[in-house]
């Protein structure tokens, strides 16, 4: 809980990597992201919470557009984010994207994972993208799976390979949606660790997730949203203690009863 | 009896040129079908319907009416090439019909494929900064061939026995033989079906055992 306050906090006015302006989305009839705003700094963590349903995976899906909006502005790195083509693309191999269901190419191996967006898509030499993927699944520490096919891992060996895959493209910011709820108990905290490592070492990123720990170690912001809504913007441990809606009440008052 | 084995050669010269036709028309759908395909699941909406339409006319235009189609219309069009006596003008002309009529078979059963793979694999593709081509050659067609194989060894068993259409523009494949020596040996037609009717299953089983062989395949690497 000290690493809240230890770590420092980034200046968000000065340069901000991701912007958000008046978003509105609608699913059908369901206006799932209400007229949101919302700014991160480079080398900041922001964790979004909220009841299911509240539109915290499609916001985070909406930064790079896998899930398009249908009024306002979302900028990455100064930049509006393109129509669907070569453009896109390429603003999208600068974010990273941890998915909740993992996502690893089921034809091919570990390593192939990693090594598959900086060969295809950055178009570098295989040598040294093979070099520079070993070393990532080092750091998440399943170098001994490398070349397994992703249905012989474990779950968290998979988020963790799937974690390499995405900092392969050496993206600018890190997407987690929902990054450990398919994962058994025991298989969590091997992924967070990793994540929380992404932190310190001054990865922004952008966390949808239900871990409450995470939150409080490695957060520098906490969203709470309900009903498409931004309810509450707060440092972690202003949140948790002293939440101010009485919503963030009800609902940290269910998550944290048990 | 004896007369399959008086007729030994002309039936066997009459299967090889039915294999030949299998071949290149079961490359041209493959190709045809790979494209149409893409065109199918592409983003743009005119791409789609490009690859709706083509599917919509030639699967719902029986064989027979394609191949005199294709038959009639390439000599009205200045074309009657033959690239030599065997390769002539109407097996070029059979092979391109069947060929663009199998690639719409072909087309489903690869979409069907796509439909089976989980949509997080394209949504992870294109997270990488891949472009709809990169994802579909690398990620998602590899994957959607091997859960098309059921589907795809029906289609091209269904072309092997539809090579037999081709008599109907005077290619002399394996139906041309047989209703060659129907006409000549009126006793003997019980025992010219039933040899004709072994030399097409022989075919179709062993586009069966290839396609097993492929699945066996395909399941060691995932």
């Amino acid at each position: 809980m000290s690493d809240v306050q230890t770590r420092d906090s980034p200046d968000r006015t000065d340069s901000n990597l991701v912007s958000l302006r008046q978003v509105d989305k609608w699913f059908g009839d369901l206006h799932v992201l209400q007229d949101i705003n919302l700014d991160i700094a480079r080398g900041e963590v922001v964790v979004v919470i909220g009841p299911s349903g509240s539109g915290k995976s499609t916001l985070c899906r909406t930064i790079n557009r896998l899930e398009p909006i249908d009024k306002g502005e979302i900028t990455l790195d100064g930049q509006p984010l393109p129509q669907e083509g070569k453009e896109l693309a390429r603003l999208r191999a600068e974010v990273g994207m941890v998915f909740q269901s993992f996502n690893l190419f089921a034809h091919k191996t570990v390593l192939d994972n990693v090594m598959l967006g900086p060969t295809k898509v950055r178009k570098r030499g295989a040598s040294e993208v093979k070099q520079q993927a070993m070393q990532l699944l080092e750091r998440v520490g399943v170098e001994a799976q490398a070349n397994k096919y992703p249905a012989q891992l474990s779950g968290g060996q998979q988020q963790r390979v799937a974690i390499a895959r995405a900092l392969a493209m050496q993206p600018k910011v890190m997407l987690f949606d929902e990054p450990t709820s398919a994962l058994d108990p025991e298989m969590i905290a091997e992924v967070l660790d990793v994540m929380v490592g992404l932190a310190r070492d001054g990865m922004t990123m952008v966390v949808v997730t239900h871990e409450m720990g995470f939150a409080r170690t490695a957060a520098n912001r906490v969203i709470f949203m309900d009903e498409g809504k931004i309810v509450e913007e707060e440092t972690p441990e202003e949140f948790f203690t002293n939440p101010k809606s009485d919503r963030a009440k009800d609902f940290l008052g269910k998550i944290l009863k048990h | 009896m004896q007369v399959l084995i008086d007729n030994f050669g002309l039936i066997l010269d009459g299967f090889v040129k039915t294999l030949w036709l299998l071949l290149f028309a079961g490359l041209i759908a493959l190709v045809l079908g790979t494209l149409l395909v893409a065109l199918r699941v592409s983003p743009v909406a005119v791409m789609r319907a490009v690859g709706t339409s083509y599917i919509n006319v030639v699967r719902n235009t029986p064989l027979l009416l394609i191949v005199y189609l294709f038959g009639a219309l390439f000599p009205v069009l200045g074309y009657t090439a033959s690239i030599s006596s065997y390769i002539d003008y109407s097996f070029i002309t059979a092979t391109i019909a069947l060929g663009m009529y199998a690639a719409a078979f072909v087309c489903e059963a690869l979409r069907a494929g796509i439909n089976s793979i989980p949509v997080g694999q394209a949504e992870a593709a294109r997270s990488l900064g891949m472009t709809f081509g990169q994802s579909m050659s690398t990620v998602i067609l590899p994957q959607a061939f091997r859960a098309a194989i059921p589907p795809l060894a029906s289609t091209y068993i269904a072309l092997a026995k539809n090579t037999s259409v081709a008599l109907a523009i005077g290619v002399t494949e394996a139906a041309f033989a047989m209703k060659k020596l129907n006409n000549e040996y009126a006793t003997g037609r019980s025992w010219i079906f039933f040899g004709f009717a072994v030399g097409y299953i022989l075919i179709v089983w062993a586009i069966a055992a290839f396609a097993h062989g492929l699945e066996r395949q395909a399941g060691k690497a995932r």
